[in-house]
Order: structure tokens, then C-alpha cells, then sequence
């Protein structure tokens, strides 16, 4: 039933480190992280190591394994072949803490750029939404904010610089989310494209890919926004419309 | 101004070696991809520059790739929209001088085709969690995605929707005038069923397309209100699910619709007859 | 000493769940500057777990529906322990506190109308739980995140700086409060994760809103915070816990595979149609309904199906009954003998609903067996058990205020008790936590605008001493193996059913044990240099070294209260005194802490209100009331 597998687990911090091959017990059923903490309670005390729920829910303890972004207890053993050498590495994109545990901040950082929903002059309790209207966004809001989709996304995964001008997929899905809220009054197109850097997205669906709440991201909400950044700016004829006066383009809401 | 700590020293990504510890062949989409393009391009300006075994005069069957054929040197009943190019013009301009350019355009700005390229062509990455191999990679703000020219081009997507679903409509006249027979009247052969499987698909492609989704009820805030374009915008987005797979379906049929036409009117080998 | 990060602060708000973020959002509105701690990153509490829905009484599916309505379920579910007045406000503000996180952008599933749709839940007379598919907590908890979120921006947009009033410390940990000369509350004490350093928060008024207990059992569904940290840190600082005999198990967690035992199933399973058999193909549940619930719950399956869609002429299915009874039943089915391949009983929804239903309501659950289990449920059933899940008992509170009884203490959610009596309901944690998660906002925020406080160093230098303990011994206990054995000697002593002599071993086990986490030891990391004065940056081992303290106190707790009530209620089941006793529901037990050592005392609770009283038929109140509590008018 058990045996004892290989794994590769990188140590350090401050940058500074490397990959620790470990031999230890792996039982039916077990993902990673059970792995990982039956390496903290026997040979390693002090490997650091983010996670909470443990069923997938909360999106604490993304890792990179076998150079996959993948939540550590969401991947099963059972995916590896029992004479392989199963490699847990932090997110690369992010600054490293210690061991697996990566500082996110950055995330939190451009969180705070986008400006709130809006509902305008409706009260609590006075709201009338459809379900059709409210499904759209509700596939966003099953985000569970793992920043898998951050960390994979190359535009700074392998650009730091772009680091400033880029708020990634997740924070650029929140843009559509709001967006495709019903009863949202702001108009965030222009600042999804001058702030929150749409356009650097080359849409090649890494994003996705690694959801692991299967949340079709790229074609769902990124695409239609650059539609909508489209309309807004882009789009010859509502150009044309604007300066003869037929089409109205509003002001957009500035950054927050 | 960080929200995790108080105080926190400045830190670095982990310094790991490898490019990527991926263990999977992540390499054979790219691959598979720059292959098969690249062999579909070769294919594609080739025959479009031939002027040549474009047409089946006997059943009316016409190449897309030379559809609506508008030069002075296509024959008469595969010109239903006009000659009004000149013939003797250099061999690289094709018949379809109309058509072919927006088709172009329709699939390079594509939002399927931009990722399919991006990986496989431009390696920008080539597969996830796989580094950037583009040339600018390293300069800093080498990368700057679809934000300046030419690439800010992609943004125009729509408009060329807008001409390839008129192409489509083209595209379907010449599946129409496919059903003729040896005497002149109705009739059925592999090849007629072959242009109709290929507009179909080309249907499928069009309408399937993110733009599309986005003009047809994407755009709107609240679905409750325009039930018909939210029905039309469901339907759509069915399809757009698989807008990728209608994308690689159709390079097929078009390469394979072509290479039909072009070895009956070549004389290589007889149209199959159903009917007539 | 001199060194250590000292922060000012109105409000210190401990714990970043849902009753935490909706404390602090209150005081911040009332203009207080406020810190929330947090243990994990932002966002990610124990909150996100919650499933099912948010019980208020919006009346949106069923017009029937009203406050008095669901503090009848309230108290019934509880066993008439809870504390009255908590349940009558809970009741009458929970449809504001929903409605107000939709102006927050929340996006609850609609009915047709376009109202906030509410879905069935065991206890609840009616269709009462606003929801998001399976992921109601989620919702929840990003909601309130996002509300914080947009405070920050009006402050940056007035101050430039996001953080001028209020201000998230993540993956920070408090192991003290720290009370001045007078015996206030002046601040709090911890540890900041990432660097391991010490920080001070001064402030007047703490809200502690950190949850629950359930890393003290070894199957919980619980995730690692729950350590009992509230409930320890305000028995430190000398306020008491109340019915912390309490504790509910669901019924429904993953048995399998071992990795993942204990976590939930959401009870939606049920309340959407799922039933519970046994490894005979029985619903058993029909064999389980206790008498003072004989004339609410069906007796044949026709019934019982025919609920679903007519529920004003069918009785509602058993499946539903509350939480301790079902959890009871399916432990009286395992050890009958009738139980699954992996010890537990079947939850199917596959025979039920259509494999597309299931996917569209139950999403997350589909997911959750499919990843985890690979099993399907829209082909097979599910295996479930009991799983430790929720403790009722916590800090004792001021129903209005949240006060606890240390001036400058409040407490909130999960880790305040009273509310819930001896069980709580599914779907009424969501809205307790915003209930009062407000009103400890709000009385913190008041109390702060008329202190002022300074922290003594002496103080300080007692929590840096303590919290570097086990740092410092050079040989010792390894945290993680006494951990296992706490978890091992709760979960078989101080389980779901519980007997003297049990309790009595386990008491005697807990006071070995407290011997071993005072002799626990953690080594430094290899490499790492760690500063005079701070603790080692990111050290696990050290941090669960910490949090043993804790669990330590709280299980003593829970296992001597559990011994003193000799009755069986709601989430306390005695073999030895399987019946529920009058003269006891009037009495809570009371823990508190004198020189380090559990004191526990009887308190009796105060008669309910007249005006409550009379909302229930006088043959109901027989079940639970002594023949003195019965309302006066009615005896004669």
C-alpha cells in the first residue's frame, strides 16, 4: 500500500537556496501536501510551508511541482509514477520567504488599484438582479485566489519590470467581473488598458490552463474585456462617431 | 506600502537554475503547431498563385481559395461577382485578390490563432511556466505584448470578422452552384458534398469567433433585458468553446477542399457522382 | 526590549474570517483606527469553507417567513440553551447584514423575481439560506475583503495612504493580550510570520473573531488556525468561556481517502434532495426522529419526497433534522455494524437528481469528490462521517455589545458562545458572524472613544519571554507528535459520544500532556540567523509550539465541562445520561482560568422574555422547560 517515494524540495531563503532530496513514506490516497507535512513532522520541522483548508478552497499553498503550478493539495500522488522524483519548488514569479512559502504582496498591491464596486443610488435590500445577469460574473467570483494564474502568466513571470504596469489575469478578470456586474455603474475600460495593462496580455492561455478552479479566464473574461477595451478606444468607427457627435463614450473611472 | 508585514526585508524570487523542471512534453504543441502552419502557408500561397486548376467547369466546382474569382482570366461562370481585375498582372497576385487578404487578416488576428502563433512562432512562452524565448526577452520592457504597433493592430479583429463572414456568404453561393450536373441542371458528387462540409465548417469557424460573441450580446451589461441577443450570445458562446478546434478543422477542409478541386480540374482522377 | 515594533491603534481586531472583517469594517466606519490581524494571508480564513448559505429571515421564497419564525428555529435547534437575546437579534438583523453585502457587490444566486434566492436547510422551517451555489462563504468573506478594499481607496483618495485607518496584518499571530495597572484591556502582543519578529499593538479595545476550536480533534473539518486561540487568549486575560461541553460534529465529512478525512460535505447535499443510507440500502433516517420532533419531521419516504416540491402538505424529510441528531444516527449506524467499506454511511444524490443538476447546485462538491476522491457523484454515492466542525461554546459576551467581561475585550463569531445554544443550525454561522460581527465593531468602537490606555513594559517582556520558551530548550518534545496525541486523546475520549469514566481519562491524559507542551522544543532552521529578542522567520515548528498552549487550555475546557453536565443536549451526548434534563437547561457551565489551572462553575441563565416566551405553543415549551420557567398565565 505505502512506499517511499523521492522528492526534491527546494530550501532557502532570501533568494538563496537549493533543491533537498528527501526519501519519505507516501500512503494510498495522499496529495502533496500530505507529503510535505509528513517531511515537517519527522525530518524537517522547520520547512516552511503555507496552507490552510487542505480541500482546495482557499487557494493558500500553490506550489510548483514538477515545474507545474499546481495547488500542493490538490495534486494527488496517485499522478506520479511511484519511481519518479516528484520536484515542489515556490512560485517563481514571486519573491521567495522561505522554502515554499512566496511573498504575494504584490497581488494585494494591485488589488487595492481597482476601483470598488459601485452600485449608484441603490438601496440595500432594493436590488433586482436576474440570474442570467449575475451568472457571468459569479464564474469570477469562484477565484480563490491561489495566483496561480499570476505566477504563470509570463508577461511578469518573465519580465519583472512589467511587474508595475501589469496587474495579471486575476486582477484584470476583477476589471471584468465588475465589469459584467449588473448593477455596477463605473466604467473601468480605459484604466483596464492604461493601468492594468490589458494589452500585454498575448492571451496564450497559461492563465487557464493552471485554474484550478477551472475558471475559463482567458476566454471568458479576458478576451470579451479586450472586446469591451476595444469599443472604447479602439474601434475606428465609434472614433468617428465621437467626433461628429453621434457617439457618446462617457468618462471613465480613474485608477483608485 | 506591502500588506504582509511590517518591516519586511527586500527579497529575491527563488534562484532556481533550470529553465523549467516541467517533466511533460511541453515542447509538441509548439512544435506540432509550427509544423503544421508552416506547412499549411507553403501549401496555401502556392496553390493561390498557381492560376491554375482552380475550377471544374463540368460541376461548377470552385477552390475558396480563389473565390469570388475576379480577375479578366477567370472563366466566366466561376465569376458570378465580376471580372474587374485586370489579367497579366505579376504572378504573386491571386484571383481571390479580394478575398484572400481579409481571410488572412481574419485568421492572424484571431484570438486562437494569436495564442497558437505567440507559443509556437514567437515563443512567448512556448508552453507555461516555460521562459520567454522571444529575441527582445531580455532588453528591459523588451516585452510589451499587443500594447504598441504593429501588434496594437489585433485590436481590429472585428472588422475582419465583419468581411469573412461576407466571404462565408461567398463561400456558400459557390457550395449552391456546386449541385450541377453533367447536363447543365441539378447534380450531386463527392466534390459538391466536399465544398458544403468545408462551408459548414467555415460557418462554424466565423460564427464562432470571440468578436462575434462579444457583438452578438457580449457587450451587454444586463442579459434580462435583450432576451433574443442573450439566446443569440448562448448559442454563440457553445460554439465558441470550441472556436480553436473549428480554427485547425478548417485549415483541413480549405487545404483539402482545395487539393479535391485542383486534382479533378488537374484531370488527375474523376469527380465521384452521387447524382447527375 | 526597546526595539520592539509598538503600533497605535483604536481597535485591534483579532482574526480575519468573516465576524473579523465585518468588525472591523464597522469600527473603521465608525472613523476608529483599526488593525485586523490575521494569521493567514487576507482572505484566506476558515470562512471560505462555509458552504451552504447565510440563514435570514428575507422571506423571499417563502412570504411565510419572518424573524420570529427563525428565532423559534433557533432556539430549537439549540436546545433552548442559547442565550435568548443573541437569537432574537441575530434573527431580526441578519436580512440587513445580507442585503448590506449586496450593496458590496455580493452576487447572490436570484429567484425569478430578481430577489436573493433561498435555499432549504436542515432545522429551518423554510427555504431561508441566501447562497452562491456551494461557495457561500467565499462569497462572503471576498465581499467583506473588497469592502475593506474600498475603504482603503476612500482613505488613500483623502489621506494618499491606503492604510491611514485601517490596516491588514497578514500571516501575523497574537499570543497575548496585555492588560494595564487597572486590569483594562491595553493591547496585544504577536508575532509577525514572515520575519518572526514581535510587535506591540497598543489600543484600548480588542475584538477577538478567531474562530473555533477543531485542530484540538483529529477529524475536523477545520483548518489549521482553528487552534482555539480566542478562546484562550481571553481565559489568559481573565474572561470566561461558556457551554464549552458543546461541540458539533456534521455529519456529513469525507471518510475517505485517509488524507482527507473530516472535510465537509455541505448539508445543501441533503437539503437538495441527497439521502443518507446504510450498507443495507436503508434510509435510516426515519428510525432516528427524537420525540419533541415526531410531529415536524415525515415518517414515510412518500412524504418525505414529496417535501421537495409541496412543502406545506408534506413534513419535512429526516434527512434534515438538525446536526446532532443526524451526526448521532450515522455513529449509531457504523456501530451497528451498518456502515460503508471505509466506516462510514452513503450520502447519494446520484439516484436523486439529474447529473446536471447536481453540477450546477452542487459545483464545488462535484469537484471536491472528483479531485480529491475520484469519485463521481452524479454516478455514485458518497462515503461520509462525523467531523468535528463548529464548538457553540465560547468567550461569554454581552448579547448587544459583544463585550466580554474584561473591560476593552470583545469577541465575535465563532469564538464568542451563547448564540447557538448547545447546537447550532447550518447556515446560521454566516449570519452570526456578520450580526455580530458589527455589533463588536460597533460597542469596541464606542468603548474606544472614551479610553485611553498605555501598555506597562512588564507586560511586554513576560509575552517575549513565553514566546521564545520553547525556542530556547535545547532538547525536548517535538510539537508535531504531541499535537497528534492531543488530537488522538480528544478525538477517542472527548468525542461525539461521551462517557464518565471516558471524560475522566482524558482529563487525566490532558494533564500529562500539559506537562509535555511545557517541555516542547524546536530547533532553529539549519542556516538560519535569528536575531536577539525575535523569534525564527517562518518556522512552523515553532508556531505550532505556540499554538499547543492554546489547544492545551481549550480541550480542558471542553473535556471538564463535558464531565459536570450530566445530560445529554445538542452537542454533548452522554451514554451515561442519555436524557436531556430540564433542571440543567437552565444552567450554563463556566470556565475560566485561575493561576493557570481550568476553574469551572454553574451559572444559571436568565429567564427568557416574556414576549419571546409567548411565540411558542405551551406543549412545546413542556419539552424543554421546568414546570417553574412555564409562562404564568398559561399554568393556570
Amino acid at each position: 500500500m505505502g512506499y517511499k517515494a523521492k522528492f526534491r524540495v527546494w530550501r532557502g531563503d532570501a533568494g538563496e537556496g537549493e533543491l533537498k532530496d528527501y526519501t519519505v513514506e507516501v500512503n494510498e490516497g495522499e496529495v502533496v501536501l500530505d507529503v510535505i507535512h509528513r517531511l515537517q513532522a519527522t525530518e524537517a520541522p522547520d520547512l516552511a510551508v503555507r496552507w490552510n483548508c487542505k480541500a482546495g478552497k482557499c487557494g493558500s499553498c500553490s506550489a510548483e511541482i514538477n515545474g507545474r503550478p499546481r495547488l500542493m493539495c490538490m495534486t494527488r500522488m496517485s499522478t506520479f509514477a511511484e519511481d519518479e522524483t516528484v520536484t515542489v519548488t515556490p512560485m517563481r514569479t514571486f519573491p521567495v520567504i522561505r522554502d515554499l512559502v512566496t511573498d504575494v504582496s504584490y497581488n494585494y498591491e494591485k488589488a487595492r488599484e481597482i476601483p470598488a464596486f459601485d452600485g449608484g443610488d441603490v438601496k440595500p435590500g432594493e436590488f433586482r438582479m436576474q440570474q442570467v445577469d449575475v451568472e457571468r460574473s459569479q464564474e469570477f467570483r469562484k477565484c480563490i485566489e491561489c495566483f496561480l494564474c499570476n505566477n504563470t502568466c509570463h508577461v511578469i513571470r518573465d519580465h519583472e519590470e512589467n511587474k508595475e504596469h501589469f496587474s495579471g489575469p486575476r486582477f484584470l478578470m476583477r476589471v471584468a467581473e465588475l465589469e459584467m456586474h449588473p448593477a455596477d455603474v463605473r466604467d473601468r475600460r480605459q484604466i483596464a488598458q492604461e493601468d492594468f495593462g490589458l494589452g500585454y496580455c498575448n492571451i496564450t492561455k497559461c492563465c487557464t490552463e493552471v485554474c484550478p478552479e477551472h475558471i475559463k479566464i482567458t476566454d471568458n473574461a479576458l478576451i470579451p474585456m479586450k472586446e469591451r477595451v476595444v469599443g472604447r478606444r479602439y474601434d475606428p468607427l465609434v472614433w468617428l462617431g465621437s467626433k461628429i457627435g453621434v457617439v457618446k463614450r462617457g468618462k471613465g473611472t480613474p485608477k483608485a | 506600502m506591502t500588506q504582509t508585514t511590517v518591516d519586511a526585508p527586500a527579497k529575491d524570487r527563488a534562484r532556481i537554475p533550470a529553465r523549467t523542471l516541467r517533466t511533460d512534453r511541453w515542447w509538441s504543441y509548439p512544435l506540432t503547431t509550427f509544423i503544421v502552419f508552416t506547412a499549411w502557408v507553403v501549401y496555401a500561397t502556392v496553390r493561390s498563385m498557381m492560376g491554375s486548376s482552380f475550377w471544374v467547369e463540368k460541376y461548377h466546382y470552385l477552390t475558396p481559395f480563389y473565390s469570388p474569382c475576379v480577375s479578366k482570366a477567370c472563366p466566366a461562370d466561376a465569376a458570378d461577382f465580376g471580372r474587374f481585375v485586370p489579367d497579366h498582372l505579376p504572378f504573386f497576385i491571386p484571383y481571390a485578390l479580394i478575398s484572400l487578404p481579409f481571410l488572412l487578416g481574419f485568421r492572424l488576428t484571431c484570438y486562437y490563432y494569436r495564442k497558437a502563433y505567440y507559443r509556437s512562432f514567437w515563443l512567448t512562452p512556448s508552453a507555461c511556466a516555460v521562459p520567454d524565448k522571444s529575441p527582445v526577452r531580455k532588453t528591459p520592457g523588451g516585452y510589451s505584448g499587443e500594447t504598441r504597433f504593429p501588434l496594437i493592430l489585433q485590436n481590429v479583429h472585428r472588422y475582419f470578422w465583419a468581411i469573412a463572414a461576407l466571404i462565408s456568404i461567398v463561400n456558400t453561393w459557390d457550395a449552391i452552384n456546386a449541385f450541377h450536373g453533367k447536363d447543365g441542371g441539378f447534380g450531386i458528387g463527392l466534390g459538391t458534398i466536399i465544398l458544403w462540409v468545408n462551408v459548414i465548417l467555415l460557418w462554424g469557424y466565423t460564427l464562432s469567433c470571440h468578436s462575434c460573441r462579444h457583438v452578438m450580446g457580449g457587450r451587454l451589461k444586463n442579459f434580462s433585458k435583450h432576451p433574443v441577443r442573450y439566446w443569440l450570445w448562448t448559442q454563440i458562446s457553445r460554439l465558441n468553446a470550441r472556436h480553436g478546434q473549428f480554427a485547425l478543422i478548417t485549415l483541413g477542409t480549405l487545404a483539402l477542399t482545395d487539393a479535391y478541386v485542383a486534382l479533378v480540374a488537374h484531370g488527375s482522377f474523376s469527380d465521384l457522382r452521387i447524382f447527375n | 526590549m526597546t526595539d520592539i515594533e509598538r503600533l497605535q491603534y483604536d481597535v485591534v481586531v483579532i482574526g480575519a474570517g468573516g465576524a473579523g472583517l465585518r468588525a472591523a469594517i464597522e469600527a473603521r466606519l465608525q472613523g476608529k483606527k483599526t488593525a485586523i490581524i490575521s494569521k493567514s494571508l487576507f482572505g484566506k480564513a476558515h470562512t471560505v469553507m462555509a458552504e451552504g448559505g447565510a440563514a435570514a429571515a428575507m422571506g423571499n421564497a417563502n412570504p411565510n417567513d419572518n424573524w420570529q419564525v427563525h428565532f423559534r428555529d433557533t432556539m430549537r435547534g439549540g436546545k433552548f440553551l442559547n442565550s435568548w437575546r443573541m437569537a432574537e437579534l441575530h434573527a431580526k438583523e441578519a436580512p440587513d447584514r445580507i442585503w448590506e453585502l449586496e450593496a458590496w457587490g455580493a452576487l447572490f444566486d436570484r429567484t425569478k423575481e430578481g430577489k436573493i434566492s433561498q435555499r432549504n436547510f436542515g432545522g429551518h422551517e423554510y427555504p431561508r439560506l441566501a447562497h452562491v451555489g456551494d461557495r457561500t462563504g467565499l462569497e462572503l468573506i471576498r465581499t467583506c475583503q473588497q469592502k475593506i478594499v474600498a475603504l482603503q481607496q476612500d482613505d488613500h483618495a483623502e489621506f494618499g495612504d491606503y492604510e491611514a485607518r485601517l490596516k491588514v496584518f497578514a500571516e501575523t499571530t497574537i499570543t497575548r493580550l496585555l492588560k494595564d495597572e487597572q486590569g483594562r484591556i491595553c493591547g496585544a502582543f504577536g508575532y509577525i510570520r514572515e520575519t518572526g519578529k514581535f510587535v506591540v499593538f497598543e489600543a484600548p479595545a480588542v475584538v477577538l473573531a478567531t474562530g473555533g476550536i477543531g485542530k484540538s480533534f483529529k477529524v475536523t473539518s477545520n483548518s489549521w488556525e482553528y487552534t482555539g486561540d480566542g478562546h484562550a487568549l481571553a481565559l489568559l486575560a481573565g474572561a470566561s468561556l461558556i457551554n464549552m461541553e458543546f461541540v458539533q460534529f456534521h455529519p456529513t465529512g469525507m471518510v475517505w481517502p485517509p488524507s482527507v478525512k473530516g472535510i465537509l460535505v455541505t448539508e445543501s447535499v441533503r437539503g437538495d434532495g441527497g439521502v443518507l443510507k446504510n450498507s443495507e440500502g436503508k434510509r435510516f433516517m426515519f428510525d432516528y426522529i427524537p420525540d419533541v420532533f415526531k410531529d415536524k419531521y415525515a415518517t414515510s419516504e412518500e412524504e418525505a419526497d414529496g417535501w421537495y416540491d409541496d412543502p406545506d402538505n408534506n413534513r419535512r424529510p429526516p434527512e434534515l433534522l438538525p446536526r446532532d441528531e443526524v451526526a448521532r444516527a450515522i455513529n449509531s449506524e457504523v456501530k451497528a455494524g451498518r456502515g460503508s467499506p471505509h466506516g462510514g454511511v452513503f450520502l447519494d444524490i446520484a439516484s436523486r437528481l439529474k447529473p446536471e443538476q447536481i453540477i450546477k447546485r452542487l459545483p464545488s462538491m462535484h469537484h471536491q469528490f472528483k479531485e480529491l476522491a475520484d469519485v463521481d457523484i452524479t454516478a455514485e454515492p458518497m462515503e461520509v462521517g462525523p467531523t468535528c466542525h463548529y464548538v457553540m461554546g465560547g468567550v461569554e459576551v454581552d448579547p448587544d455589545t459583544g463585550a466580554a467581561l474584561v473591560p476593552g475585550l470583545f469577541a465575535a463569531g465563532e469564538v464568542s458562545g451563547g448564540m447557538h445554544g448547545s447546537n447550532r443550525l447550518g447556515g446560521n454561522s454566516l449570519s452570526d458572524l456578520l450580526v455580530f460581527g458589527r455589533r463588536a465593531g460597533l460597542g469596541a468602537a464606542e468603548y474606544a472613544s472614551a479610553t485611553t490606555v498605555s501598555v506597562p513594559e512588564s507586560e511586554v517582556e513576560a509575552a517575549v519571554a513565553e514566546a521564545l520558551e520553547p525556542y530556547q530548550r535545547d532538547t525536548g518534545e517535538n510539537p508535531y507528535a504531541v499535537h497528534q496525541e492531543l488530537q488522538q486523546t480528544m478525538n477517542d475520549l472527548v468525542g461525539i459520544i461521551r462517557r464518565e469514566d471516558e471524560l475522566e481519562q482524558a482529563i487525566e491524559a490532558l494533564g500529562k500532556l500539559r506537562d509535555r507542551v511545557k517541555n516542547v522544543a524546536v530547533a532553529p532552521s539549519a542556516g538560519a540567523t535569528v536575531k536577539e529578542g525575535q523569534g525564527p522567520a517562518y518556522h512552523p515548528g515553532w508556531h505550532l509550539a505556540l499554538d499547543l498552549r492554546n489547544m492545551m487550555i481549550v480541550s480542558e475546557c471542553v473535556a471538564r465541562a463535558a464531565l459536570e453536565r450530566q445530560e445529554s443536549r445538542g452537542g454533548h451526548t452522554r451514554d451515561d445520561y442519555p436524557k436531556m434534563s430540564a433542571d440543567w437547561r437552565k444552567i450554563n457551565l463556566v470556565c475560566s482560568l485561575r493561576d493557570g489551572v481550568v476553574e469551572l462553575k454553574r451559572q444559571e441563565m436568565e429567564p427568557m422574555r416574556g414576549d419571546l416566551l409567548s411565540l411558542f405553543e405551551l406543549d412545546e415549551l413542556k419539552k424543554y422547560l421546568t414546570e417553574g420557567e412555564l409562562p404564568a398565565e398559561e399554568k393556570n
